[in-house]
């Protein structure tokens, strides 16, 4: 199967000082990320807030630039093309947000915010033409095409995802990424999403690059899962594998801290204990030792990328009972 | 025991009233959990509101109805009690950890502020007292935390902050709204355990307002479903999962993907959308998207009906199962 999209070794670093902060300390809020995104799948990123997988999903958008590593589009490099150079490969990778509210112009009317991408794309289209594509575009995305002189506003949450997943899909990419596309919406309307982008995948083979914290969604949706923490890639592997036979520990803590499915599976409340949050990031070694239950002393000095390059997860100590 | 009876209110929009809320009762009792759920505008966040008379700030309007708390009318009470209510017999706790604490006070005077304000306490008997609130809520390094502010604390350790808060006047009772939707999935499942073991400690009377199942499953004693302003399903939580009895409750426990573990199964959908308040059809509100529907559905209004004897565990009061559906019998 064709890689479409492939991350190599990325990192990006941010200052960590305000404005008038003279030293130069920075934050690497990603850092050896390397992904491969084949033809078709869905590869999922999952982890915390400030894990760094909004970060990764932007560098592989070239929305930033990466500070090291390479970004390969469909076999090019585009690392750092700038201008109509990028432009031109943009039309390969497209994004859908997560706030259906914030992202769309409230001052466009639908028909001109789905069809920008075309002025972009496909300048020689008439008006008449890029009309038509918009109607066959909201129709595939189940969104009634005869609405499109309206603006945002009038719309649904539901709805307005729609919207924003057709204005990502008019310029006919080979890699959609995806930012949180359903945590904003209702349980029902999350599952008429996630069955349309299914279903778009099926018969137009997107490949998709979804970024989630909400694991149940992950679980139904994705092929590949990668689990980031801190910045970097900590385990990886098929969905079935992940979800099944979990190696990392902070992959085994994530996939426990899951809200049970029925009441019946409820702990006992005298084996329900008051916790402090564990919010330690190791600056050396593993970052997740600070708060790993079976930490070990050599733990401070291993190096999870060598690791990650040997296996598919970062651990010396991994969980390994079946 | 905190009742609402008959609560129905009214928001405007675009100029125009229109019912948000309409003829909703519930019962919260000491030591037990009640979970408020439905999807967003059905107007749970407004009901939770109303019990500590809060909407009024927003220009929600009450149009009947009543709030007894221990038998007393809310409405019939003065500024001053109504002071010594909030956070002193009924506290609430909000959905936003990051917007609900006060930038510009440390986080010691702003718990310092509460416990004084319900407790008679001197300062220094407060500052104890903040203290071990904070300790109750797994917090660390308490002495350092008080004089921080809250910008430099991750979104758990505010979190954790405003349950020690509406801790601190010593309160019966306690409103939750969706008290971990914005945290991350690893801090999530603690915060639930430290909600659920300090109520079950102080035998607190709790309203959780949530869209989660995974939350009502952790938490909740009963339970009443909401939709378009109106409990459409009530019962004990172990009823509500084994055997949800309305169509709309059936339907939305199908679509989460957790109901769906084939792997790439097309998960059920509801199809249509919630009608926003002021477009509700006549007779029952989810007949438009119900696939069960009949002639008869969109008739009359539809009551809240007990169809199953109560279940579950027999020494405390048991909840009747009851549903807001004509077909519900046959549909079982």
């Amino acid at each position: 199967m064709t890689t479409v999209l492939q991350l190599q070794s990325l990192r990006k670093s941010f200052d960590r000082g305000g404005f008038w902060s003279k030293s130069d300390d920075r934050v690497a809020a990603v850092d050896a990320v390397s992904l491969t995104l084949k033809a078709g799948k869905t590869l999922a990123i999952v982890g915390e807030s400030g894990s760094g997988k909004s970060t990764t999903a932007r560098l592989a958008m070239r929305l930033l630039e990466p500070d090291h590593g390479e970004v390969h589009l469909l076999g090019h490099e585009i690392t750092h093309l700038q201008g109509k150079a990028l432009r031109a490969h943009r039309k390969n990778i497209q994004m859908v947000f997560q706030d259906p509210f914030a992202s769309l112009n409230p001052r466009m009317k639908i028909v001109d915010t789905v069809g920008e991408g075309l002025r972009v794309h496909a300048a020689n289209l008439s008006k008449k033409e890029r009309v038509a594509r918009v109607a066959e575009m909201l129709e595939l995305c189940g969104v009634n095409p005869e609405v499109m002189q309206r603006y945002p506003h009038q719309f649904s949450g539901g709805q307005r995802q729609r919207i924003g997943i057709a204005r990502a899909l008019i310029v006919q990419p080979k890699v959609l990424v995806l930012d949180e596309p359903v945590s904003a919406l209702d349980v029902s309307v999350q599952a008429q999403i996630l069955n349309l982008l299914k279903s778009l995948q099926q018969a137009h083979g997107f490949a998709y690059l979804f970024i989630s914290h909400d694991l149940s969604v992950v679980r139904h949706i994705a092929d590949e899962v990668a689990i980031m923490f801190a910045g970097r890639i900590v385990e990886q592997g098929s969905a079935e594998a992940i979800f099944a036979t979990p190696h990392h520990p902070y992959t085994i803590n994530l996939l426990n801290s899951v809200p049970i499915a029925h009441p019946d599976a409820r702990q006992p409340i005298d084996a329900v204990e008051v916790l402090a949050d564990q919010e330690d990031v190791a600056q050396s070694g593993c970052a997740y030792r600070l708060r790993c239950a079976s930490a070990q002393h050599d733990c401070a000095t291993i190096s999870a990328q060598a690791l990650l390059a040997q296996q598919p997860c970062a651990c010396i100590h991994p969980c390994i009972d079946e | 025991m905190l009742e609402v009876q008959g609560l129905t209110l009214q928001i405007t929009v675009d100029g125009e009233p229109v019912r948000a809320v309409s003829n909703l009762s519930l019962n919260i009792q000491p030591g037990r959990v009640l979970a408020l759920v439905g999807e967003s505008g059905c107007g749970k966040s407004l009901t939770a509101q109303a019990l500590l008379r809060l909407g009024e700030f927003q220009g929600v309007k009450k149009t009947s109805g009543k709030i007894l708390l221990e038998g007393i009318d809310l409405d019939a009470m003065d500024r001053e009690s109504l002071r010594k209510v909030r956070g002193g017999k009924i506290s609430m706790i909000f959905q936003e950890p990051m917007t609900a604490l006060n930038p510009v006070f440390s986080v010691g005077s702003q718990i310092v502020e509460v416990i004084r304000l319900h407790l008679d306490m001197n300062k220094q008997q407060a500052l104890a007292r903040a203290k071990q609130l904070l300790h109750d809520v797994g917090l660390q390094q308490v002495e350092q935390l008080l004089k921080q502010y809250p910008d430099s604390l991750s979104g758990g350790m505010r979190q954790r902050i405003l349950i020690a808060m509406a801790m601190a006047g010593d309160p019966d009772y306690i409103i939750a709204d969706e008290p971990t939707t914005a945290l991350d999935v690893s801090v999530q499942k603690r915060m639930i355990h430290l909600l659920r073991n300090l109520q079950r400690k102080r035998n607190l009377g709790m309203l959780l307002v949530t869209h989660d199942f995974g939350l009502v499953a952790e938490m909740a004693d009963d339970v009443a479903v909401m939709y378009a302003g109106e409990v459409i399903e009530y019962g004990a939580v172990a009823d509500i999962f084994e055997a949800p009895s309305h169509p709309y409750t059936q339907a939305l426990m199908q679509c989460r993907p957790e109901a769906n573990r084939e792997k790439h199964a097309t998960l059920k959908v509801i199809s249509g959308q919630v009608p926003a308040p002021g477009r509700w059809p006549s007779g029952c509100r989810f007949a438009p998207r119900c696939t069960k529907k009949i002639a008869s559905c969109t008739q009359n209004d539809i009551a809240l009906n007990c169809w199953q004897s109560p279940s579950g565990d027999s020494s405390i009061s048991p909840s009747p199962h009851m549903a807001r559906c004509l077909r519900v019998a046959e549909l079982q």
